[in-house]
């Protein structure tokens, strides 16, 4: 049991950004040896209270007790001194600097006045063993996976000697394997009597590691539980304020998976391949279906979307869309064969942070129908409307630049520009990262929606109920190799997670 | 991945090949430029420019930049002169004055940008008229310097072989240089540098203290460009107004012609010493040709120039490897809907 000890106190805290009360009157306690699960809808204030406990928001009210005594940051800097050390939502690292760098940032080993080299570097590979990632420290972090880079950011929050560990969705781009990891490294810290605080959408994960839940929603307290005392319903039921009923139905739709193996193929893939992403494949996609993609961290799920959508050279192999063979020799040429590709990582490849969530919605449409014929402010405004909606974006006003809005209604933004866009073959690349229960649901129902209509869809998606719950057909991933594909028959977590751990051998 | 790891280091590759180049043609078509007073001099005749240099490179490391270099040089060559033959003061303390007001000169820059969040090129361009105007209101002609401790400055230096001496100004441009590659290695200020050019909003999210470090390092770059108006000055033996105008754009051209990428995140104080070199190599083979005019030198600065942006232009894209792939087909899409 956790001791009764509270270190970091929040009483009554506020914070308003111009048009959003993002918290209003916030209470929250965290006590030592304790994982406290902090739970909301996108938008529901959760990074807005760790960034105003880290200082990097002023609080407009309210009070904050470290150990009971009144405390606060006035910048970033600041926390790590104090105790606090932090994740945050978005992967925060220095893209053209060294992985090992990238943990030591700021408090390098120094020797003789000088920073250490060579124990740093030696120190980082073994820091990031912890989590069992075995990878090159020297080379730049802008060369690894996203799922990589996340790592690299938990090991340096990790890293430094905290009392209080913040991690602002840090599974959010992980495997079940890499989550695990993570999890065994919390419980040790648990267990010296640090106290973590711990933000997810996953729900599995809040019941496999947390002690305490406290749930936000629209920036107000809602109630603090301990997980033995709230089920799962009852927790969506407090994050979403709806009755579970409600969120059940929203459910259903996904039952009748798009499974149209009849209908005319839409692409065909033989022997497409590229040394070091993905061994030569062949793939076949129809029109009005969904192809799952399953695999682990690194099995070649974003290798492949990468390069079916002219990103990536492949090397070998044919590509036949409609019949025809095609070649795709560039992004450019994908979209004008109908190709529509919604990136992994929103931060760098997807979001214009600067321009409006409208603009940001319609761009990928009006690229395809060209800009000598503008969409009309109205007809941008109705299918933006209608998305919004959809989605249930959380902005103050479509105007609202896309920057400013919580990290799942950005993701929710790009998953909406493609999903307007109406291409004939979409390629979704975890699609629903970062995004909250509800809206997940939601935007499986779009999926599944629009393949009805006749869009080909490929779904890649590290959550294995979401790829059972889409899917008409799911393609297996290991190693960069396909090992299997399952019939819509033979879709179910044991299949593929038999697949999945198959030997090579056999 | 072995690719990607050259990949970082080819701008500094193509730098030292150029100087070579260069080297190699000179030495081949003109006796006696293959000699080592040649090459000592290029540290001489460029000690001011190569000092400034090592500042911006921090400067640009950082993300920004300074157009005010020239007119501090030449603000500060007046002031020295107006202090030593107008008010009969030492140089000595004239220097140290100079050195202080060149690095308050530059906090303050430092400052405006950081709390302000001005864009540094408009800061830096006020303080270029500011230094310059101020350099005129002391004098409106050149000075010349003359005072016994100057010259004993500029005699001071060792004799390397029979026929070639080291004078103080290229020592302390070596000096200042090694000063540079340590900073940007070894210490945590150099290495933050780094970051905040990398990614300014990730380095505040980590923690790193990026606005003492961005006013440290105008304050750094300050105080060099006072300490290259001093050595100016002893390598001219005058305060004049209207000198080094346009300087800011020949240490911009060494320090990128070095390897440093514009937008900052990426470079090397030793990439900056070649780049210098290069530039007073490529006068000193236009000085042994004898009949081009000296603005010759300018084209093929600018011809460089523009080779090593295209380098970098290729470069900076194939570096966020994966990343910056993928965004091109996204920015193609951006510029049609726009
Ligand atoms: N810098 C900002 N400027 C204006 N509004 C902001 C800013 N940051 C956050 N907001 C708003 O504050 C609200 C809360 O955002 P926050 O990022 O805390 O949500 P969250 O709970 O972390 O959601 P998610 O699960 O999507 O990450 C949102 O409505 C968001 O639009
Ligand atoms: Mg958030």
């Amino acid at each position: 049991m956790p001791t009764t000890d509270a270190i970091l106190e929040v009483r009554g805290l506020s914070k308003t950004f111009p048009g959003v009360k993002a918290l209003q009157d916030v209470d929250f306690t965290l006590k030592k040896g304790e994982i406290h699960a902090l739970m909301g809808q996108n938008g529901a204030g959760k990074s807005t209270l760790i960034k105003v406990i880290t200082g990097l928001y002023k609080k407009d009210g309210g009070e904050m007790l470290l150990d009971g005594k009144p405390f606060e940051c006035d910048s970033p800097e600041e926390a790590p001194k104090i105790g606090i050390s932090t994740v945050y939502q978005e992967v925060n690292l220095i893209p053209n600097l060294s992985v090992a760098e990238n943990i030591y940032l700021g408090r390098q080993p120094m020797r003789f006045g000088a920073i250490d080299w060579k124990t740093l570097n030696r120190n980082a590979a073994e820091a990031i063993k912890k989590l069992d990632l075995d990878i090159d420290v020297t080379q730049p972090v802008s060369s690894y996976s996203i799922a990589i880079q996340q790592l690299v950011a938990i090991t340096r929050a990790l890293d430094v000697k905290a009392r209080i560990l913040i991690l602002d969705e840090p599974t959010s781009s992980l495997d079940a394997a890499e989550t695990a990891r993570l999890f065994d490294v919390l419980r040790k810290l648990k267990s010296e009597g640090i106290g973590i605080v711990f933000v997810t959408h996953f729900l599995g994960q809040v019941y496999d590691i947390s002690d305490v839940i406290t749930v936000l929603r629209n920036g107000r307290l809602v109630g603090v539980k301990s997980v033995d005392e709230l089920p799962r319903l009852a927790l969506i039921e407090m994050m979403l304020g709806k009755s579970a009923d409600e969120v059940e139905c929203v459910e259903k739709g996904a039952g009748e998976a798009g499974d149209a193996v009849d209908a005319e193929c839409f692409l065909r893939v033989q022997g497409l391949g590229r040394r070091g992403a993905i061994r030569p494949f062949d793939m076949e996609i129809h029109k009005g279906e969904v192809l799952g993609l399953a695999g682990l961290l690194g099995s070649g799920r974003t290798e492949i979307a990468r390069l079916l959508f002219g990103v990536d050279k492949a090397q070998e192999g044919r590509i036949f869309v409609k019949g025809q063979e095609a070649r795709l020799t560039s992004p450019r040429k994908a979209i004008s064969l109908g190709f529509a590709l919604c990136p992994e990582d929103r931060k760098s490849e997807g979001i214009i942070a600067d321009l409006t969530v409208r603009e940001n919605i319609v761009l990928a449409l009006q690229a395809r129908t060209g800009i000598f014929r503008r969409l009309s402010p109205k007809k941008q405004e109705e299918i933006v409307d209608r998305y919004i909606k959809a989605l249930d974006i959380k902005t103050s006003s479509p105007e609202q630049k896309v920057g400013d809005l919580s990290g799942g209604n950005q993701q929710k933004v790009i998953v909406a520009r493609w999903l307007a866009s109406n291409p004939d073959f979409l390629i979704l690349d975890e699609p629903t990262r970062g995004i909250d229960v509800g809206a997940k649901a939601e935007i499986e129902n779009l999926i599944l929606h629009l393949s009805r209509e006749g869009m080909a869809v490929l779904f890649i998606s590290s959550e294995l109920a979401e790829v059972i719950e889409c899917s008409g057909r799911v393609a297996v991933l290991r190693d960069r190799v396909k090992v299997a594909e399952l019939p819509r028959e033979a879709i179910n977590e044991s299949n593929i997670m038999k697949a999945i751990a198959q030997t090579e051998g056999q | 991945m072995k690719i990607r790891l050259n990949q970082k280091n080819i701008p500094l590759l193509a730098t030292i090949a150029v100087f070579f180049l260069i080297y190699a043609a000179g030495s081949f078509l003109y006796p006696g430029f293959f000699s080592l007073r040649v090459f000592v001099n290029l540290f001489i005749d460029n000690a001011f420019v190569g000092i400034i240099a090592v500042g911006m490179t921090f400067v640009i490391i950082s993300g920004e930049i300074d157009l005010s270099v020239g007119s501090v040089v030449a603000f500060v060559g007046v002031l020295i002169a107006t202090l030593v033959q107008d008010y009969n003061m030492h140089p000595l303390p004239a220097i140290l004055l100079c050195l202080v007001l060149g690095a308050a000169f530059g906090c303050a820059m430092g400052c405006l940008i950081h709390f302000f969040k001005l864009p540094s090129f408009l800061v830096t361009l006020v303080g270029m008229f500011l230094a310059r105007g101020l350099a005129f209101l002391l004098s409106l002609n050149s000075i010349p310097i003359k005072h016994d401790f100057f010259e004993a400055l500029t005699d001071f230096g060792f004799q390397l072989t029979r026929k070639v001496w080291i004078p103080s100004i290229a020592i302390l441009f070596v000096a200042v240089v090694l000063l540079g590659v340590f900073l940007s290695h070894f210490t945590r200020f150099g290495r933050n540098a780094y970051a905040i050019g990398g990614n300014q909003q990730s380095a505040i999210l980590m923690g790193l203290p990026v606005g003492k470090t961005k006013i440290l390092i105008f304050t750094l770059d300050g105080a060099l460009c006072a300490l290259a108006g001093i050595v100016y000055s002893l390598y001219t033996m005058s305060g004049y107004p209207l000198a080094c105008v346009g300087l800011e754009l020949d240490v911009i051209a060494a320090v990128v012609i070095g390897g440093t990428l514009l937008t900052g995140g990426v470079g090397y104080v030793e990439g900056t010493l070649i780049g210098v070199l290069i530039l007073g190599l490529i006068q000193t083979f236009i000085t042994f040709q004898g009949t081009l005019s000296s603005w010759w030198t300018k084209i093929a600065v600018g011809v460089l120039l523009f080779v090593f942006i295209l380098l970098q232009r290729y470069l900076s894209s194939a570096y966020s490897g994966r990343e910056a792939r993928g965004r091109d087909g996204k920015k193609a899409a951006q510029a049609e809907a726009a």
